[in-house]
């Protein structure tokens, strides 16, 4: 709970920074304050305790929001990549420096929502979650109001979000009606008794929505023309933050709701394969590298889903978040490039990456590492999260699964070396831009945070462990 | 100084090289290949006078992985041979004028640091990510500095990195399948894990699949004459000389050891393949017209026969595997790197357009004569080593492998001899070809003096790999009794 009226806090104070005409201060006072916000969680999760000489008491909140080291796991995470998109922030909305410190609150109110989403200890608390994310991501769509695609991006995504949210609302209703109670430890002491036939349809539409929130096959119809259309930033924040907190989310509603219906893991394992297999598959044809992010997003969803077959819960949410680190700051890179590449051209099809091996080796480097990260090559630590992932799916004997991962794996090569070799082979046709310093730094920094944890996976298990 | 010493002079020095700039990137890695060879040869004469030369340390918890290299016999003697063979491949390249000279010398390192890695890890998982780190190097060295256009490269390079990515991933399975039996990725651990024969059956066929790409044995061939033209001589000599060889190495040191009772039981099969690859080498090399695909091709014949070799099961298929493999690691850099001497004045891979270079350069004649009949396996050379014990051992297990398996030698001799005849005599050619300059000269006579010397002497080498070989053999045999 302190975490969460802290980063709120922040966000008033981005706010109220405007109105004092403090603008310059804003960017750097969030980002400190989320760097303080950062070691508290991480330190929480590592000792248990605090360094703040009062606690909050979590019972004082009736068990709304629970720390425990999945929840501090996943916050910290959450807030590293909101430092992250926070400081590409002033460069990539120079054009509007008036609205500065809408975008900063807003991203900031997305973050309150996303640790929401996974510190919940009742229903209501995760449904305010979501839907505080699922609204900011609806503004930051359409922040672009003169772009007809960010226009259509917002509206594309709010109603089919909403549609989403709707089933999930009804689907908490429902296990609502069954069990008399938003709590989730007395849902989960009652869901191992006899329950109405309607908890179950409950559970599965709140697995809907969840799964429409993280975009896997068959409810992804909406994310490669929002992904496409929304301003580049904001594609970057719902393709890592906001995947992943949904991600999250799912994990621990799946574990611990329990649905009374046999074969549901079937359900969810031909879900994971088909997001890997359509995901790849469809990417292999995509020339814009927004949308080409987009449907690695799906597949990446999938293999995250296969996350639920384990045979040691702890060691299950410590691959989770090594996964969910990996690939973020992965995608945080490439975005980072992205953003720097196709900044002012305003498209993102491949061939804007002509030549950018000779024009701008690093920015071509890093973004050269985080697809091979994303491809699971080793020493970055995408390989190290598949194959942690596959140890543990294969402990639990599901061989079959393993398979389809290896196969989708080998597909998805084909679309990520695409746009490696337009940066070495070809020749740029355009003259070299200065590429802000900001970006530059965000690109580096999180490719070196993928490479470290892949070197040193206990930075991140070691916090749930 | 142990094992992971050598490591760090190669990884460092590919940073080095990297970070002095493109006019002294070439010396800086001559000097840094150089010091991993003195490494290397200091580590193995430390290790003859019985001190601990292994390295290991417990890097991950859980699941337990060891960042552990090990010296012994075979793995030192591979890492000999790869950092023997760097400074030769970064000295034969002084001769090109290449773009980027610090990314391709770095990269050249650090290609060499992956499968110095490879030969020495002892723990699966580290083994696998060194066996996978060495694709990047490459990859970027084919599609950046190969020769014909972009288009037609980006094909070829991008098939080889699908290819042997798709087949690694499989071994990645069957090693994370293991570690699920056995708690453990160290190879004796995983050599003492009981396996059921279904098991065998699949991590045999898991590793087959990863090892008969990167080999690579028939019908997972297709992508190899295509990169070897493809690709800068430099990186065709770090493919054929000493990346393939570890796929052949894995073979002796993962894949009959962990599957036994499954190599014995497919052996034929197997074998099979891979003296079929042997055949069909040999004709396709019949009908080159393009010097570098001709020589890969004849590459793909004598791998098949290493191969067929090592999956024999007995001593010696593995000793004159083991013993073939150096050899053709040096033969076949001395070939292409003739290619590559005449490819600098000609300026043709096409070998109707060669020809009349014996009346304007003796020299170089003569030592392609002598690199030609190595090849080939005259007696007296290095090959004939090797090739015969193979040969010998394909008879043991059946007189048919080894009279199929022998007519290569006949093939090689002719498609090999008449290369020679087409690229070298005949009358004077028009275009000008200067005799060798000195440090072409070098790196043939290196190559050479030592093709001759282990082929009058091989008893170092064989006195040095026999006991470890012993040492697999009786894990190999604990099935198949």
């Amino acid at each position: 709970m302190d975490i969460l009226i802290a980063i709120a806090a922040l966000g008033i104070i981005c706010l109220i920074a405007e109105i004092f005409n403090l603008r310059k201060a804003i960017v750097p006072v969030t980002i400190i304050g989320l760097f303080a916000v950062l070691g508290h969680a991480v330190y929480k999760a590592k000792f248990g305790t605090t360094l703040l000489s009062f606690e909050l008491d979590e019972n004082q909140y009736f068990n709304m929001v629970v720390s425990d080291k999945y929840a501090l796991g996943f916050s910290s995470l959450f807030i590293l990549l909101t430092i992250f998109l926070v400081a590409l922030t002033p460069d990539f909305h120079k054009e509007h420096k008036p609205k500065i410190s809408d975008f900063v609150a807003i991203k900031l109110f997305l973050l309150t929502g996303a640790i929401a989403m996974v510190a919940f200890g009742n229903l209501s608390m995760f449904f305010l979650g979501i839907e505080i994310l699922s609204i900011s991501l609806y503004v930051l769509a359409a922040s672009e109001p003169k772009n007809v695609k960010s226009n259509e991006a917002g509206m594309k995504y709010f109603l089919m979000g909403a549609f989403a949210s709707g089933i999930l609302l009804f689907g908490i209703a429902l296990i609502y009606g069954a069990t008399g109670t938003f709590d989730i430890p007395s849902i989960k002491a009652l869901s191992t008794t006899d329950l109405p036939s309607w908890y179950t349809i409950g559970c599965v539409m709140v697995f809907i929505g969840l799964l429409f929130k993280i975009a896997a096959v068959p409810f992804h119809f909406w994310a490669p023309d929002v992904y496409e259309g929304s301003p580049a930033l904001t594609t970057a924040t719902m393709s890592t933050l906001a995947k992943v907190a949904a991600m999250a989310s799912l994990f621990k509603m799946i574990t611990t709701l329990n649905p009374h219906l046999a074969g549901y893991i079937t359900c969810i394992n031909v879900v994971a394969v088909l997001s890997m297999i359509v995901g790849n598959l469809i990417a292999l044809r995509q020339t814009n590298v927004k949308r080409m992010l987009a449907f690695s997003g799906i597949s990446h969803a999938g293999y995250m889903l296969l996350s639920i077959h384990f045979t040691n819960f702890a060691d299950a949410q410590g691959n989770l978040l090594y996964y969910a680190a990996a690939y973020a700051f992965a995608g945080i890179a490439a975005f980072a490039v992205v953003l720097s590449v196709c900044g002012k051209k305003g498209n993102e099809e491949v061939y804007n990456f002509n030549g950018l091996g000779k024009t701008n080796p690093l920015l071509a480097g890093v973004l050269t590492c985080a697809l091979l990260s994303m491809a699971g090559i080793p020493i970055f630590s995408g390989f190290f999260a598949k194959f942690f992932l596959f140890s543990q799916i294969l402990a639990k004997g599901q061989v079959t699964l393993v398979i389809f991962a290896v196969i989708s794996s080998i597909i998805s090569v084909g679309y990520y070396f695409k746009l490696i070799i337009a940066m070495y082979t070809k020749d740029s046709t355009e003259k070299v831009q200065p590429v802000p310093v900001a970006y530059t730094t965000v690109a580096v920094t999180a490719i070196a945070l993928n490479i470290a944890i892949g070197l040193v996976p206990s930075l991140v298990m070691g916090l749930i462990r | 100084m142990d094992v992971s010493f050598i490591l760090v002079i190669l990884l460092f020095g590919a940073a080095a090289t990297w970070f002095v700039g493109d006019k002294l990137a070439s010396k800086a890695a001559l000097i840094f290949s150089t010091a991993a060879l003195a490494a290397t040869l200091y580590v193995i004469y430390r290790y003859n006078q019985g001190a601990p030369v292994s390295f290991i340390y417990l890097w991950n918890q859980s699941p337990r992985i060891f960042l552990g290299f090990q010296a012994d016999g075979l793995s030192l003697t591979m890492t000999l041979l790869t950092t023997a063979l760097t400074p030769i491949i970064v000295f034969s390249s002084f001769g090109n004028l290449f773009p980027k000279t610090r990314a391709f010398y770095a990269l050249i390192l650090f290609m060499a640091f992956a499968m110095v890695g490879t030969f020495l890890s002892v723990d699966g998982l580290v083994y696998y990510v060194f066996w996978e780190l060495s694709l990047i190097p490459i990859y970027f060295i084919a599609l950046i500095w190969g020769s014909g256009t972009a288009e037609e490269r980006k094909k070829s390079v991008i098939k080889f990195f699908i290819y042997t990515f798709a087949g690694s991933l499989f071994m990645l399975v069957a090693f994370v399948y293991l570690y699920q039996r056995t708690g453990s990725f160290l190879n004796l651990h995983l050599y003492k894990a009981m396996l059921t024969s279904t098991e065998q059956t699949w991590i045999f066929a898991a590793f087959f699949l990863a090892y008969a790409i990167k080999t690579p044995i028939i019908p997972f061939h297709t992508w190899q004459a295509n990169v070897y033209q493809k690709a800068p001589t430099a990186g065709t000599m770090l493919l054929s000389g000493i990346m393939l060889k570890m796929a052949l190495f894995s073979i002796i040191r993962w894949q009959l050891p962990i599957t036994p009772w499954a190599a014995n039981e497919y052996k034929y099969i197997v074998i099979g393949l891979c003296i079929a690859g042997v055949i069909y080498g040999s004709i396709l090399a019949l009908k080159q017209t393009d010097l570098k695909k001709l020589l890969a091709y004849s590459s793909l014949a004598h791998v098949g026969l290493i191969a067929a070799g090592a999956y024999t099961l007995t001593l010696d298929g593995l000793r004159g595997a083991f013993l073939q493999m150096i050899a053709h690691g040096f033969v076949v850099v001395g070939l292409f790197f003739a290619a590559e001497v005449i490819n600098r004045r000609f300026e043709t891979g096409e070998i109707s357009g060669m020809g009349g270079i014996r009346v304007q350069s003796p020299k170089f004649t003569s030592m392609f004569m002598i690199l030609v009949l190595a090849s080939v396996a005259l007696p007296g050379t290095f090959n004939f080593v090797g090739e015969f014990e193979v040969l010998y051992s394909l008879a043991q297990s059946n007189i048919w492998f080894a009279v199929i398996g022998g007519t290569t030698i006949i093939l090689g001799a002719f498609y090999m001899l008449r290369m020679f005849q087409q690229v070298m005599l005949g009358e004077k050619n028009e275009k000008f070809f200067a005799d060798v300059t000195v440090s072409e000269g070098a790196v043939f006579v290196i190559i050479l003096a030592v093709l001759l010397f282990f082929g009058l002497y091989p008893k170092p080498i064989t006195d040095f790999i026999t006991p470890e070989l012993e040492k697999v053999l009786v894990y190999i045999n604990r099935f198949n009794k």
